[in-house]
């Protein structure tokens, strides 16, 4: 039987149901780097709730549109726990993490919002926007070492990336010096190529290590997080250190991602730069039309249905997969008008770029303060700043989880 | 316009804080919605309809006036 037999077969959905299965996760056309993938435009345009085929030949919905993946996320008989029958994994490496304790991510409520209600505190928008003087002072001297004597440098290694580590580090009392170590490992965790032997190798040793650092707060407690949900005494090291791991990955990857194409995009858009450059009070609008356009979780997020549901006029069964793709609604024109086009201007704040439901990212005050300092310094220090290689040689991330570039040569 | 919180169901996201900071702030210990206007004036009612719409959990609700100002 073919993949797409298999998918009609467990679907039940006859030949006149619509268009093939598409593969996810599916690639983006060349040429195209800041847009979704042609075939789940196509979806959002044609089908809706589509039928889908994973890398391992099972098959699940995808869910394009605004307001079904506002509707599914936001509904609790869609389940975030990988360990139910018929989640639906992007890669190899997704579904082994799935046989380790999971974090909060990939539990439901109400074992979800308890342990996310111990780090709420730390995420909040007056705590983090008390962060802003800090974020300043780092982003100035991250600039200032990238720019002394020099006229060009790759902005992720030098900015984009050193910036929201120092922070999430600073966060959670995590030694910065080791930074080399837990951005391989992170780096492992999120690619989509990494073999099931890699993830369970990265994930033992940032455990082990995040186990350890729990150990030595005991001792030696610092104001960062880890040394807090020590403090509180009811989560064992273990737990403790699978909320630090899950903070510092979500920390390093997202914002540096989001800071480096954020620059590229707005380099390849020169009006947009214009706009913004003459009137800098246009960063927080601009950021929230960034995490818009750009939408770096850009495979989706995986739920299972645990009852039978309606979404968009199709029946869901309970133990069927949905794959909700967040770039395809935020390019949603029912939503946001002319959405192919990044317009500095535009009231963008419905975006699901952090998701939707009770898991919306916990981090998002944080990554809101970060990206308006970063770009808003960046553009600001830098009236020059420009791409140094052709734009076409730039290596985006379309083998990792979260989208972005791997290096972003620049010059100024 | 009179809002209503759900405490209960808040996941501590903080976009309601955001979009509206004079009817919404998040409570010390743990960042969960506090109200700090249930009849906010009508310069703010478009803030808080964008708070009701991006909140992602569907903890925040509001009832209309009706023509004499009665909620």
């Amino acid at each position: 039987m073919t993949t797409a037999e298999r998918t009609e077969a467990e679907h039940g959905t006859g030949p006149d149901a619509g268009l093939a299965p598409l593969a996810v996760p599916a690639a983006r056309a060349e040429g195209c780097p800041f847009d979704p993938a042609p075939g789940v435009e196509r979806a959002r345009r044609e089908e809706p709730i589509a039928r889908a085929t994973l890398w391992d030949g099972s098959a699940c919905w995808l869910v394009t549109r605004h307001q079904d993946v506002r509707e599914v996320l936001g509904d609790p008989r869609f389940s975030a726990d990988a360990t139910r029958p018929g989640f639906p994994f992007l890669t190899a490496g997704g579904r082994e993490l799935a046989t380790v304790k999971p974090t909060f991510i990939r539990q439901d409520d109400p074992e979800h919002a308890r342990l996310r209600r111990m780090l709420t505190a730390d995420f909040m928008v007056k705590k983090v926007e008390a962060m802003r003087p800090e974020v300043q002072r780092l982003t100035d001297d991250l600039l200032d070492r990238m720019t002394t004597g020099r006229n060009s440098a790759d902005l992720v290694a030098e900015f984009a990336l050193p910036l929201p580590s120092l922070v999430i580090c600073l966060l959670l009392g995590v030694p910065y010096d080791d930074h080399e170590f837990f951005q391989e490992r992170s780096s492992l965790l999120l690619s989509l190529r990494s073999t099931a032997e890699e993830v369970r190798g990265a994930q033992e040793d940032l455990r082990r290590y995040l186990t350890r650092l729990a150990e030595s707060k005991r001792s030696a407690p610092d104001d960062g997080i880890v040394s807090r949900l020590v403090a509180r005494g009811d989560l064992d090291d273990e737990e403790i250190a699978s909320m630090g791991r899950l903070l510092l990955i979500a920390g390093h990857e997202t914002t540096a991602n989001m800071t480096a194409l954020s620059t590229l995009a707005l380099l390849r858009n020169p009006d947009q730069l214009k706009r913004l450059r003459a009137d800098p009070s246009l960063i927080k609008g601009a950021v929230e039309e960034l995490l818009r356009y750009l939408t770096i979780v850009h495979n989706g997020l995986p739920r299972v249905a645990t009852e039978e549901v309606t979404v968009g006029g199709r029946t869901i069964r309970a133990g069927e997969g949905v794959l909700c793709t967040l770039n395809s609604a935020n390019r949603d024109d029912g939503v946001f008008p002319g959405g192919d086009a990044l317009d500095v201007g535009r009231d963008a704040r419905r975006h699901v770029a952090f998701g939707f439901g009770v898991h919306q990212c916990l981090g998002q005050p944080l990554a809101r303060v970060e990206l308006q300092i970063a770009v808003e310094t960046l553009l600001r220090r830098l009236p020059d700043l420009r791409l140094a290689i052709p734009f076409e040689d730039v290596r985006f991330r379309h083998d990792m989880g979260i989208y972005g570039v791997h290096a972003l040569p620049v010059a100024w | 316009m009179r809002v209503h919180i759900d405490q209960e169901k808040c996941c501590g996201a903080g976009s309601c804080v955001l979009s509206a900071p004079e009817v919404f702030d998040q409570r010390e210990e743990d960042g969960i919605v506090v109200l700090l206007d249930a009849e906010p004036p009508a310069g703010l009612h478009d803030a808080v309809h964008e708070a009701v719409a991006i909140c992602p959990a569907a903890a925040i609700s509001v009832e209309q006036a009706d023509r004499a100002g009665r909620v």
